[in-house]
Formats: C-alpha cells, structure tokens, sequence
C-alpha cells in the first residue's frame, strides 16, 4: 500500500465515518435522556434525503430553502413519534418502548415507499463534483460537505449541551430523571426536546449524503445498523465518543479493504464492524452492570 | 310469525338459485376460455419490474382476444400481486393451481419468489414459465421439470461480456461484485469462464448491498495493472460504482450487468454513465436494431404498441419477459386440442412448451429442449453502450 493510496483509503473511511457518525449522534441524544434506543433514527436520515431531493427535483424548490424545510419537516416527525408513540405508552417498559420504535420505522420506511416509491435517487449536488486533490488523495467536495458538517453539528450540540440552560436541563434529566424532577425539569419536555434534537441532526446528514451516495426508502436499514453500532461503542452516553466511534468503524472498515489480507478483504468488511461492535460489548459488560446497580 | 317463516324460506330459496344460477355461468365461460394464472410483484420493492410485466400481460391478453382468442377460445388472465414477497408468492400459486384450476402460471418476476414456488408448481404438475433472472430456476434441469424461463441469465450476460472484451484485446481485468444473490452469481460465472476467454481477473473485490462507497475497493484496484472493471449489481450501487471511479479519476473502461439496463442508472450515475459497456436484450434500442435482425420487427411493434398505450419511454425489458412468457404459451395453447381433463391439459402443454422451436421474442430467439429450459440461442443479447446519457449499441 503506497502512501498516496493509504491517504486515500483513510479519506474515504473518514467520509464514511463521518456519516455513521451523524446517525450515531442521533442515537446518543435520545438513548442519554430517555433510555430508549431509537430504531427508527435511521429513518430520519433516510427522510432528510428522500424530502430534499422531492424539494428540490419535484417542486424545483433553491437548494437552501429545500433544506430547511426538509430539516423542519423531519423534525416535526419526531416530535409527533414522541407524542403519539413513546409518551402515549408511557407506562411501557423501556424494552416495549424500543419495540415501539421498530414498529415507527417500519411504518415510516413503508409510507415513503408508497408515495415516493422505490426507485434510488441522487439530489444534486452542492457545489458540483471535481474531485479535489488533497496529498495525492482524490476527494469529492460533497465529501467535504460531509465531513464538515459533521464537525460543526458536534461542536454546535457541545456546546448547547455545556453552555445552555436548556443543554443542562438535557444533561440532569440524563443523569437522574427523578432529581431532574426535583428541581423543576419536566422529564416529559426534555424528552420531547431530545426527539426534536435527533431529527434534525439525522436529517441534516440525509440531505448532506444524499448527492454522495444516494438514497432511496430503505437507506435508513442500513445506515441505522452502522449508526447503532458507532453510538454503542460510546456506551450510547457520549456524544463525542461516538462521533469517534463512527469515525473509528469508517476507516477500519476502508483499511480493511486496502489490506486485502485474511479476515481483511472487502467480503468481511461489515463482519469486522460487527466484530469491533461485540468486543466492544464485551468490555463494556462488566461496567453497564456496575452502572445498573448504582443507578 | 309463519309469515316470516315463509318469507325467510322464499328468500333462502331466491339466493340459493340465485347462486346456483351463477355457479353455472362461471362453470360455462371456464369450458369456453383458457384460463392461465399470473404472479407478479405488482407492488413493493420490485414493482418497478412487476408493472410493466402486468402491464404486458394485459394488453397482450386484450389483443389475443379482440383478434378472436386462440383456437376460437377467450383468454381469461388472471394476474395476483405477491407484494414482492416469496411466502405470498407460494400461497398464491396454490390458490391458482387449486381454486383457479389455471392451465399454467407466468412469473414471478423475482429469482427469490420463483424458488419459492418451484415446489408447488412441481407437485401440482402445472407448467411455470418464470420471468427471473437467476439461472437456479431451471437448474438442476432433472428437478425442473414444470419449470421454464424467458430472461437471459448471469451466464449468457457473461459470455457476451468476455467475447467483447477478447474482440478488443482486454485480457486483465479486475471485478467487484454484490454479495446479494444477483451479484454473486454473476461472481461465480465471471470466475468460472475467464479460462475459456484468455481473461485474467487481477483483484476481485465485493461490496454488500446498501453500500454507499465502494471508493475503498476501487482504490484498490486502481492499483492494480487492470485494463477494465466488471461491476456485477443492480443499477443502485452499479451506479456508485461509476460515479466513485469517475471521482478517483479512474479513466479504464467499466462493464457492468444486464442489472443496469434502466434509466434510474443513467439519471443517477449522471456524467459517469457515459462510458458504461454492459450487455442487454435488443428492446432498448429497437430503432437502432438493423432491418436484417429477425428479432427487429417484433421489437418495433412491441415497443410502439406499449408506448403508445403507456406514454413514451415507458419500455423496459422487464415487459419484455412477460411478453416472451405468454408469447411461448400462446404458442404451446395453439397445439391444444379437444377437451381434455385438467390435470392431462396441464402435462400436454409443458409438453409443448418444451418442443417450442426458433421463437422469436423481444429478449432473443428461443429453442426449448429437454436439457434447457430456456433455450435462448447465441447472438440474442448486443452490447450497449452509454453516450451522452442515451443507450446506443457498442461499437
């Protein structure tokens, strides 16, 4: 492996990356302040690609305004997920709730196949498509699009979650809904703001990949799995550990394709993702079950 | 109180003729009809495939009709949806063999959903003719008896392929492939004829499907000395698969599968289409096919005639399999003769299904033997190539 073809390995799994990394986040947010594991985040990542690419090809709607409103959009959708699916039950055990949200995507999945159909799609793309050489390394500027967003997605969530009263309100219910509760924070809003917060980042990486690899009503099966996997290395609870996470899984899974030797061929590239993923949960074990019992 | 009785028995007796009456015009129209049963993926995630085959279906059954049916008898085409799912496809064909009493089923239009129903079709001695692509429907050939097929398969696509390179003097190649079921078969037959051709596979890479780069796997082989790339998928990642190589400025030609013969390639690989070679039936360039090609006027008329009932551009040679499959039993439903009980109708028209000679369809010409059951002859598929986002046959 040269280094020019090793950089451009590592490019390509940190644009990959970059996108489990968004879907991871959405993961994080919602499983820290509700301790449910949202099964349909990948759906909203699918509904941020699919609606842009309806706003701006069908309707014929600027590429900004199109994706605000497919952002908005998305995120509504959470909120009604949260109202109509998750509070409704709210007796529910968080095992019911996670099975409620399989159930969520599956609707989602099955209402955007009837009115948008089947067929893959590609919006266009932001500003064109010359690759870029970096060091030798060939890089696409949606790619760039991708990675940046991801960047400025993590510091902005960082720093609402450290510097704003409702960031904090977010943290204390994460840690102890019962103390949140004591001081006045209503579990129920926080939660709310949680599902909100998880659309939108999903959507906004959907209609930032979307150019690059294409989306379609089923996108989010897959780019769900990844995402899970990337959010559980962080143990679901750091936000930045899982962009890592997701980063991390990228550029293995790329590596392994370059080394081409063994287990390392592009037939196992997703079985080393479960590989990482399993020894990961295996480590963390021991210690989830220490936290259970403080808790 | 009795009178109630009475008016309740006057009515139970009303309804009884009533429904005898209509049993005993069902029973006259199915002497005077040929039934034959459809199992298509009208909906789900290959409706893109099943529309056109319904919509082929219809039109060829309305046109059979209105010319007088065959043998002075109305075709009656009953067509069920399996929503692109197998278990549906095995229920219905149960329902066709046993409460429509069908002569024969045409479909389904997946390999997955064929293989479910083999069974049921092979116990119930009823011929299929299946508009999938994969070539397990009809191999082993001992455990198919019942069943035939109209679309070329991985290994017809790969011959054509591999004679078009050895044509242009490319002998190292390097191949990336879909695990699915569609890509892997092709794998086993790019692997398994290279020696035959003089092709050296050089870097054989694969991707799963929902992939959204393969810009890993084509670094790769970029550094490899490869003189083309054979991608082997449907159009989704077959198109990331160009527009990755054009972005790693990649200049050595790509050949892909018969899987991207469908404008969603074009419109998503966009400028990197241009350039794509891969091999396909003769229907998407049916004006370009020359006068001298027996297939051409069956082409044109096929083509005009959906188009012209369906909008323009609305050809695909999904349609063209359903056209083949009931264009052989149209054939085979000639040769019947006099009324026979269903279960000897069913075995004479394999039977003759299996004797049908120099057919000429939209997807090739085909002569049916006991060892193939789909028997499309050489020279049936061309070459295409993709310029300025428009099919056009390969130089």
């Amino acid at each position: 492996m040269s280094v020019d073809q090793f950089l451009q390995y590592l490019i390509s799994g940190i644009t990959q990356g970059s996108i489990y990394a968004l879907v991871a986040l959405g993961f994080t947010i919602i499983y820290a302040v509700t301790r449910v594991i949202n099964f349909a985040q990948g759906e909203f990542v699918m509904l941020g690609g699919m609606l842009s690419f309806l706003l701006i090809s069908s309707f014929g709607i600027p590429l900004i305004p199109s994706l605000i409103l497919a952002v908005l959009f998305t995120a509504i959708i959470g909120a009604i997920i949260y109202l109509l699916a998750i509070r409704t039950a709210k007796k529910a055990s968080v095992v019911s709730l996670i099975i409620i949200t399989i159930g969520v995507s599956i609707f989602i999945r099955g209402f955007t196949r009837e009115f948008l159909g089947v067929d893959s799609v590609r919006p266009p793309f932001f500003t064109g498509d010359e690759s870029l050489t970096i060091f030798g390394a060939l890089i696409r500027p949606q790619a760039l699009w991708i990675i940046g967003t991801t960047i400025v997605v993590t510091i902005i969530l960082h720093l609402f979650l450290s510097r704003t009263m409702m960031g904090n309100a977010l943290k204390a219910s994460a840690i102890s809904t019962r103390a949140a509760a004591m001081v006045g924070i209503d579990s129920r809003v926080m939660a709310l703001t949680a599902f909100v917060i998880a659309a939108v980042i999903g959507s906004i990486g959907g209609a930032v990949m979307a150019p690059l690899v294409l989306t379609s009503y089923n996108v989010g099966v897959m780019l769900g799995l990844k995402g899970f996997v990337s959010a559980s290395i962080g143990g679901f609870k750091s936000p930045i550990i899982s962009v890592i996470g997701g980063i991390t899984i990228g550029v293995i899974e790329s590596l392994a394709v370059g080394i081409n030797w063994g287990p390392f061929t592009s037939s196992y590239k997703d079985a080393i993702a479960i590989v990482a993923l399993l020894i990961i949960l295996l480590i963390r074990s021991g210690r989830l079950a220490l936290e259970e019992r403080a808790d | 109180m009795r009178k109630w009785v009475s008016l309740l028995v006057v009515l139970i007796m009303l309804s009884t003729t009533v429904s005898l009456a209509a049993c005993s015009n069902t029973s006259e129209t199915e002497e005077s009809t040929y039934k034959v049963g459809a199992i298509l993926s009208v909906t789900g995630a290959y409706s893109n495939l099943g529309v056109p085959e319904k919509q082929t279906l219809e039109m060829l059954t309305e046109e059979i009709n209105a010319e007088g049916g065959i043998n002075g008898r109305q075709l009656e085409m009953i067509i069920y949806d399996n929503e692109s799912n197998a278990e549906k496809a095995a229920t219905l064909a149960t329902r066709l063999i046993e409460r429509d009493e069908v002569l024969a089923i045409l479909g389904p239009t997946t390999t997955g959903d064929s293989m479910a129903i083999i069974d049921t079709v092979t116990s119930g001695e009823i011929p299929l003719i299946s508009m999938a692509a994969g070539i397990s429907i009809i191999t082993p050939i001992e455990e198919r008896y019942w069943v035939f097929k109209t679309p070329q398969t991985e290994k017809e696509a790969v011959s054509e392929i591999y004679l078009y390179m050895q044509e242009n003097g490319i002998k190292d190649i390097a191949i990336i492939t879909d695990t699915s079921g569609f890509g892997a078969g092709g794998r086993a037959y790019l692997l398994s004829e290279k020696d035959s051709y003089g092709i050296n596979i050089l870097d054989d890479q694969t991707f799963s499907s929902g992939d959204t780069s393969m810009q890993s796997q084509l670094t790769h082989i970029k550094g490899t000395d490869a003189e083309a790339v054979i991608v082997w998928a449907t159009d989704k990642e077959s198109s990331i698969v160009a527009s990755d190589m054009k972005a790693l400025e990649m200049t050595i030609p790509l050949f892909a599968s018969h899987g991207i013969a469908n404008m969603a390639f074009i419109n998503n690989a966009g400028e990197a289409a241009n350039g794509v070679i891969f091999p396909a039936g003769k229907l998407l360039i049916a004006d370009q096919v020359p006068a001298t090609d027996q297939q051409q006027k069956i082409l044109v008329d096929y083509k005009n005639d959906f188009e012209s009932k369906y909008g323009t551009g609305t050809i695909s040679t999904f349609g063209g399999h359903a056209y083949d499959a009931l264009g052989m039993l149209t054939i085979a439903l000639e040769k019947m003769d006099g009324d026979m009980t269903l279960v000897d109708a069913r075995a004479k028209l394999r039977d003759e299904i299996e004797k049908i000679n120099n057919f000429v369809g939209t997807g090739g010409v085909f002569t049916m033997s006991p060892q193939d059951h789909l028997g499309m002859l050489p020279g049936s598929l061309a070459m295409f190539e993709i310029v300025d986002g428009e099919w056009t046959l390969a130089p």
